[in-house]
């Protein structure tokens, strides 16, 4: 039941957004595998230069350690971020006085700009007139040098991350934790479960979905991770702890110029959260539970 | 139990003081006087208010031409993908034509696009066009929103099909329904797409940090870097600036919670 004029209007429906990501999303996208073989600084004509960025990737040891830390990032962050506001969401879960004064507490750091909270966290990492450093000094912790210290910059750095995300996962946890049958928890309080076995075998399974997704979402996230690195050791960190993969691409393509190099670091970036999601995809499949 | 009461709702506030602790010794400390600030142990309260603080932070860097830009851009880019969200989002869900489903993958599959990978040819490209270090820049490439589209389809597929063939018969165009019908109805769609919109514009960082060079082409975020790293040890100024900063989206947040929230929850669920 095709008619001749829908196809017209569906051209002019679509037109616009189909311009735009074909003009700056997807050409640029191929154009960046192109690129990646030349090595130019957008000044001097191209050259071509074959697989050379590529090889040059694999013994490029900045390069590792940038993926290191990306995963060092992630490995800090996700399970820290999806235990905390899991936790904190199934308390929001029950008839709390005041849930709008707490959601508003959680969902604050969400919606600040980061580049504006980097900068009171910066303040608070101060090794000797910072806030951190002080509270911990209660606790008899000797003073940290934080975003000066290799080992503690990134630490640092995923605190902050940690701090700024936990309220939307709280809010996406909250969701998935109210389309969870009260049925289900009848059930459970009927067979004289306590409240760790209910979380054990009604919460839990039933999140699972959940879970996956923010689990999924974060990762790739993490893959995407700048703002505060470049905000709190915009030099890349001590000894380079905390330059991400989406730094080093940075500091390659606007501070080397070496922008076929950079693209070749963005096409590994690129490969890298396709199999990821591909990934999680089939392991976390298996895993849902659709209620016992 | 009065017990499980009481602790949950101990958890509850000693986390929520976490999250606000850094908000409170943000404003606490830009109205302090800079030798307060430098006090050990720290002060909590500052011993008197120094708005000060906040007329030096403005006298030293354009805030606000930076809030001008950052409004600007984020309106553009929130109006643009919402209005780009509907048509699309529409055609796909009520209108037949060739090749529907392929541009549809086609769509989603730009989705896995990670920004960074575009971030170079867009330099190139936008300086070629002489875009670069203009609003365009920050505008063009981001007037459409994939992942708009995909929320509007679905919400338009979930529509009872009488209320469009009530309309066809009628002698309604595509272009009235969409607008006459469906947009009064799918208000809280279009929120969601709105306030992602909104809240990835006025936040994203790398892009103008890129895309921009000279100071008046600042959006926040980039202006409070350059801030940052001008006056970082001035902590007073900087505490002043990402006051001032943060101060537009909080107002709004407190205007329009409800649909912040529901904006968050609607799109965060792909079941």
């Amino acid at each position: 039941m095709r008619r001749p004029a829908e196809t017209r209007t569906a051209v002019f429906f679509l037109l616009p957004a189909f311009a735009v990501i074909f003009l700056f999303h997807v050409i640029p996208a191929f154009y960046a595998w192109y690129i990646s073989f030349f090595k130019f600084d957008n000044l001097s004509p191209m050259i071509f230069t074959g697989l050379s960025n590529y090889a040059r990737l694999l013994k490029d040891e900045m390069f590792w350690k940038s993926l290191f830390n990306t995963f060092y990032f992630a490995a800090g962050t996700i399970p820290l971020s999806i235990i905390i506001s899991v936790f904190i969401a199934v308390l929001l879960n029950q008839k709390i006085r005041g849930l709008s004064f707490f959601r508003t507490a959680y969902f604050l750091p969400v919606i600040t700009s980061m580049n504006a909270v980097a900068m009171v966290w910066l303040w608070i990492f101060q090794p000797d007139i910072g806030l951190l450093n002080y509270i911990l000094g209660f606790f008899g912790v000797s003073r940290i040098n934080w975003l000066m210290d290799p080992v503690w910059a990134m630490p640092a750095v995923i605190m902050v991350s940690v701090w700024k995300n936990i309220g939307y996962n709280i809010i996406i946890f909250l969701v998935g934790l109210q389309t969870i049958p009260g049925e289900y928890y009848e059930a459970a309080q009927l067979d004289g479960a306590g409240d760790m076995q209910t979380f054990k075998h009604v919460t839990w399974p039933l999140l699972m979905p959940t879970v996956f997704f923010v689990t999924l979402i974060s990762l790739i996230n993490s893959f995407h991770t700048f703002t505060q690195i470049y905000m709190l050791t915009p030099d890349g960190g001590p000894l380079k702890s905390t330059s991400v993969i989406v730094f080093y691409l940075y500091e390659n393509a606007f501070k080397n110029f070496d922008m076929g190099y950079a693209s070749a670091i963005s096409f590994v970036v690129f490969l890298i959260t396709f199999v990821l999601t591909v990934l999680q995809n089939k392991f976390w499949g298996s895993k849902i539970h659709y209620g016992n | 139990m009065r017990l499980k009461r009481v602790l949950t709702y101990t958890v509850l506030i000693l986390g929520a003081i976490i999250m606000l602790l850094p908000f409170y010794w943000m404003v606490s400390t830009s109205f302090k006087a800079p030798q307060e600030v430098l006090s050990m142990p720290p002060k909590w309260f500052p011993s008197a208010l120094n708005f000060n603080n906040y007329i030096d932070a403005m006298k030293s860097a354009p805030f606000g031409m930076f809030f001008f830009n950052s409004v600007l851009v984020a309106i553009f880019n929130t109006v643009l993908q919402i209005v780009t969200a509907a048509l699309a989002g529409y055609a796909f869900a009520r209108l037949d034509f060739k090749f529907k489903n392929a541009f549809f993958l086609f769509f989603l599959g730009t989705m896995m696009i990670p920004m960074e990978v575009i971030l170079v040819p867009n330099y190139m490209l936008l300086k070629y066009l002489g875009m670069h270090n203009t609003y365009l820049a920050l505008i063009i490439p981001w007037a459409a929103s994939v992942f708009g589209i995909f929320l509007v389809r679905q919400f338009v597929l979930s529509l009872p099909k009488e209320l469009f063939e009530s309309a066809e018969i009628d002698g309604c165009t595509h272009w009235q329904i969409l607008w006459k019908i469906v947009f009064p109805s799918a208000k809280p769609v279009f929120i969601s797409v709105g306030i992602f919109s909104l809240i990835g514009s006025w936040n994203s960082f790398l892009w103008p940090l890129i895309m921009t060079d000279s100071e008046s082409m600042r959006t926040i975020p980039v202006g409070l870097a350059y801030f940052s790293a001008e006056f970082s040890t001035r902590y007073h100024l900087m505490m002043a600036a990402a006051v001032l900063s943060i101060l537009p989206i909080i107002l709004i947040y407190f205007f329009a919670q409800k649909q912040f929230v529901e904006g968050i929850a609607t799109s965060g669920i792909k079941n």
